[in-house]
């Protein structure tokens, strides 16, 4: 590999993952306001309102961080990738379009009416308006996550031109966007931003119940986001079944790096485990045979191992996607039993007085963060040489424009101006989760607020 | 090869792109322009109004860049990878700036201490100031060509861009956006705050049109084929007269305090000077100053005619929308600023 690669991927996968923090956070939390905002017209209860106004304070911060590292995103193709830009263009191009015309707008031009339109619109608009970033927000993943299934299993093309002219163009379109793993990710990402979205409510509920604060509007808050979250999380369990058997048939070096899985015979499933790549061995707890029985409903069923392909065409960390993957998947069960035990624990009427389960909660909001990014190392990482699955190397894909001096100073620029930028994010979301909702003076349950409006 | 009235694919994509890119100009122009006169205005609360001003709007004005951005991608990818990779480290000052911009107009009055405020008031002038200096640069070397060797090779070096006529007309795009965004800040202020605009309003259009005369006459001198164009074509002598008369009816309605109309004729001239432009590079995208095989034709760089046909269903459905949106945001937020509990 040269250094332009090397530099390149480092950039592009630091920008993306940093990028990633905050869509999945403004999408649940999206969902969550849908939900707060139509209580508040529904039953008229002041107490909704205040929650709305309140985490549109929050979902605004987080939008606007969002909204900053996404443009990068969009021209880094065009900079470091420019091989694979005209490659793909034909294809990869409509989606980002689309995305631009169909989602982005929608957001941004309704944000403004969101977080400033309070007095400028009735009530009914108002709401409109917060259904409408929440789809719009939607939308954007919907055609990025498109793009990126496609790159994962192409379909719906055909070569056009050779060596350094080839190109792959659309021979129908619905098939191209339809590709064959587009619903499973698209489902599995989506469900998984409004984990990240309501575990970032239910966190925040939980440290004001913990420390007495708004009680009355947590609780309310809480009780939410733990619908949105119990759902989401056996939501989550399903779509990424369904996404691992879209990566057994159409990624089989993938499948088995996931499992550490070398020679072709009946595979086992690790609940964790360490893979010692050199003696092709994996030390862990497993159910033998287990990856053989999920895919095939048999427990002697033989999976093709790494071995069966050609060295160039494996992915290269087997150990780290490995790694990242088992650690979703025990999030993905972690999540779902905290869900499920606090609605049991509302059903008793307990679950508020439980102390230490609201502890947790309020931990909690890292877990899915962490595996929403673990999710994409695995799915990325295992694609792994190939930038488009079968079709392109990742090393023939660069620009040959760029020097490698100039991707270093990029990559440094970048690394300051984030590490700055999520100080400060951090910085301003303590402060606001401080401050609090701005609560009117007879609100009698929580005695130790008082009005005083902020400026956002 | 498929025509719409009369007009092929790749070129209903040239114009649709250019319209883009024109949209682009006239509404990020104002924000541009208001965030680089920003430390013209003194006062905590001056800053407040004028920040406030474009504060519901300048997120979806942005939006335009990234349609732009994305329907260069999906229309001619050669000329997406290639430009963005050639222009790379400006494209990633440009990047830092964007972001820079974006969080100082949204922390700055998060915190009420004065360095905090400060600080964020320079980020936010500088960046918006960079961002149009930059604009400006690109289509400069643009109109010049840059050096490509007959395979779309960049052959030249990083220093080439920053050339004097590259940079005249960063300066004039700059110019010009600071004028257009006073006149946007006048029709959103009151009183002594006007007052002080209409004083900027003034200046900045005496800098934009030495500007404008400047740059055109060292287009005419220094790039032969923006002067071929007009001996081939003469009714081409239209655009630059057009916009010769736009930018006197502007003076006129600047003098007489008519600011909406000045704000429109600024947007106009944004437009016109980018169509001049346009023309000058069709039926090429890119030109290449060393080597003519060098050029980038849309035709080369053009995607596939289906997806151009599926994508300009897309626009046609997708354009409307977008302006409805627009124009219903502008309409919601319409009038003078008034700073509320919500405002920045
Ligand atoms: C539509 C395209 C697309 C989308 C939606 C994503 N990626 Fe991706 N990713 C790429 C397109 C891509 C790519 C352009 O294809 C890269 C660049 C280099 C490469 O090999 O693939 C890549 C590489 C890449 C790498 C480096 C892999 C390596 O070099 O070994 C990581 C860690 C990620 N991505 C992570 C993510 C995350 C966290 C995403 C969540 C938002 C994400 N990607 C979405
Ligand atoms: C490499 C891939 C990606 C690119 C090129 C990209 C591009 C962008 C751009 C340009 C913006 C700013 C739009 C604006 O100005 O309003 C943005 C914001 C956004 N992106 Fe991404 N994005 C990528 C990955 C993703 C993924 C995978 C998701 C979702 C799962 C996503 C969801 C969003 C959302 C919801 C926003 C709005 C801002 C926010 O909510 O934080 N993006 N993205
Ligand atoms: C509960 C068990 C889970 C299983 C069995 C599972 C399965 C999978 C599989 C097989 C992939 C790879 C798909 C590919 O390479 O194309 C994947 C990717 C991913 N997972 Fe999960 N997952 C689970 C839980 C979670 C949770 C809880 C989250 C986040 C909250 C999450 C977020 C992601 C993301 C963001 C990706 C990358 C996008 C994609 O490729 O779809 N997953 N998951």
């Amino acid at each position: 590999m040269d250094n332009v690669e090397i530099l390149s991927r480092i950039q592009f996968a630091f920008t993306i993952a940093f990028h990633y923090i905050y869509p999945p956070l403004s999408i649940g939390l999206g969902v969550c306001l849908v939900f707060m905002e139509g209580l508040y017209l529904k039953t008229k209860n002041k107490v909704y309102e205040e929650l709305t106004r309140f985490w549109v304070r929050i979902f605004a911060l987080i939008f606007g961080i969002g909204v900053a590292t996404g443009i990068v995103m969009e021209f880094e193709f065009g900079t470091n990738w420019a091989v694979y830009s005209r490659y793909v263009g034909d294809i990869f191009g409509s989606a980002l379009a689309a995305e631009g015309i169909f989602a982005f707008a929608l957001e941004s031009a309704f944000l403004g009416i969101l977080i400033f339109g309070w007095n400028r619109v009735s009530p009914r608009v108002h709401f409109l308006s917060t259904v409408l970033v929440a789809l719009g927000s939607m939308f954007s993943a919907l055609w990025i996550v498109v793009a990126n299934s496609w790159q994962q299993t192409p379909a719906g093309y055909r070569i056009e031109g050779e060596g350094m002219k080839a190109r792959a163009v659309v021979t129908d379109f619905w098939e191209m966007v339809l590709n064959p793993s587009s619903i499973q990710r698209y489902s599995h990402v989506l469900i998984g931003a409004f984990l990240a979205g309501s575990f970032l409510v239910l966190s925040v509920s939980a440290w004001y119940i913990v420390k007495r604060k708004y009680v009355v509007h947590s609780k309310k808050a809480f009780t939410i986001a733990l619908w949105v979250a119990a759902i989401s999380s056996l939501g989550q369990l399903f779509t990424g079944h369904q996404s691992a058997e879209v990566v057994t048939k159409y990624q089989p070096a993938k499948l088995a790096a996931v499992e550490g899985h070398f020679e072709t015979e009946p595979a086992d499933l690790y609940l964790f485990g360490w893979v010692d790549v050199k003696k092709q061995k994996v030390t862990g707890v497993k159910i033998p045979g287990g990856l053989s029985f999920l895919v095939h409903q048999d427990f002697k069923e033989p999976i093709p191992g790494l071995n069966s392909f050609k060295a160039e065409n494996r992915p290269g960390a087997i150990n780290f996607v490995f790694q990242t993957y088992h650690l979703m998947v025990g999030i993905g069960m972690t999540l779902i039993g905290l869900c499920w035990l606090a609605i049991f624990l509302l059903y008793r009427k307990k679950l508020f007085e439980t102390r230490w389960l609201m502890a947790v909660f309020v931990g909690s909001v890292l877990l899915p963060q962490i595996a929403n990014q673990v999710g994409w190392y695995t799915a990325e990482v295992g694609r792994q040489p190939w930038v488009v699955y079968g079709l392109l190397r990742t090393s023939d894909a660069l620009s040959q424009a760029v020097k490698a001096e100039h991707v270093l100073i990029s990559l440094i620029l970048f690394t300051l101006v984030y590490v700055i930028l999520f100080a400060l994010f951090i910085y301003l979301l303590n402060k606001k989760i401080q401050h609090g909702l701005d609560v009117q003076p007879d609100d009698l349950e929580s005695p130790r607020s008082k009005f005083n409006p902020s400026p956002i | 090869m498929d025509t719409i009235l009369g007009l092929d694919l790749p070129t209903w994509w040239f114009l649709l792109i250019g319209a883009l890119i024109s949209g682009y100009g006239i509404l990020d122009g104002f924000d541009l322009g208001a965030g680089a006169l920003h430390l013209f205005f003194r006062k905590e609360q001056s800053r407040r109004i004028v920040l406030n001003a474009i504060g519901p709007v300048w997120d979806g004005n942005e939006v335009w860049l990234v349609i732009g951005a994305g329907a260069l991608f999906a229309a001619f990818p050669l000329v997406y990878g290639t430009l963005l990779s050639v222009f790379y480290l400006p494209f990633i000052v440009l990047l830092v700036a964007i972001i820079f911009r974006a969080i100082s107009i949204e922390f700055r009055s998060k915190e009420e201490m004065k360095w905090w405020r400060a600080m964020w008031d320079v980020c936010y002038c500088l960046s918006s100031t960079t961002i149009a200096l930059l604009f400006g640069l690109v289509l400069g070397n643009l109109i010049q060509g840059i050096p490509l060797d007959k395979d779309h090779q960049f052959v030249g070096r990083l220093l080439d861009f920053f050339n004097p006529y590259a940079l005249l007309i960063s300066v004039t795009v700059l110019s010009l956006f600071m004028l257009h965004g006073a006149m946007y800040l006048a029709m959103k202020t009151e009183d002594r705050l006007y007052a002080r605009m209409t004083v900027l309003i003034n200046q900045t259009s005496k800098f934009f049109i030495l500007c404008f005369i400047t740059s055109s006459m060292a287009t005419l001198i220094y790039v032969p084929h923006m002067e071929a164009i007009f001996h081939k074509y003469p009714v081409m002598f239209a655009l630059p007269l057009t916009a010769v008369l736009i930018v006197l009816n502007m003076r006129r309605m600047i003098e007489k305090r008519r600011y909406l109309r000045g704000f429109i004729s600024s947007g106009v001239t944004t437009a016109l000077l980018l169509i001049l432009f346009a023309s000058g590079l069709y039926p090429n995208l890119v030109l290449s100053r060393t080597d003519a095989r060098g050029n980038i034709s849309i035709y080369e760089a053009a995607s596939t005619d289906s997806s151009l046909r599926t994508m300009l269903l897309f626009a046609v459905i997708g354009m409307p929308l977008v302006l409805t949106y627009t124009v219903f945001v502008f309409w919601t937020f319409r009038g003078k600023v008034k700073l509320e509990e919500t405002s920045y």
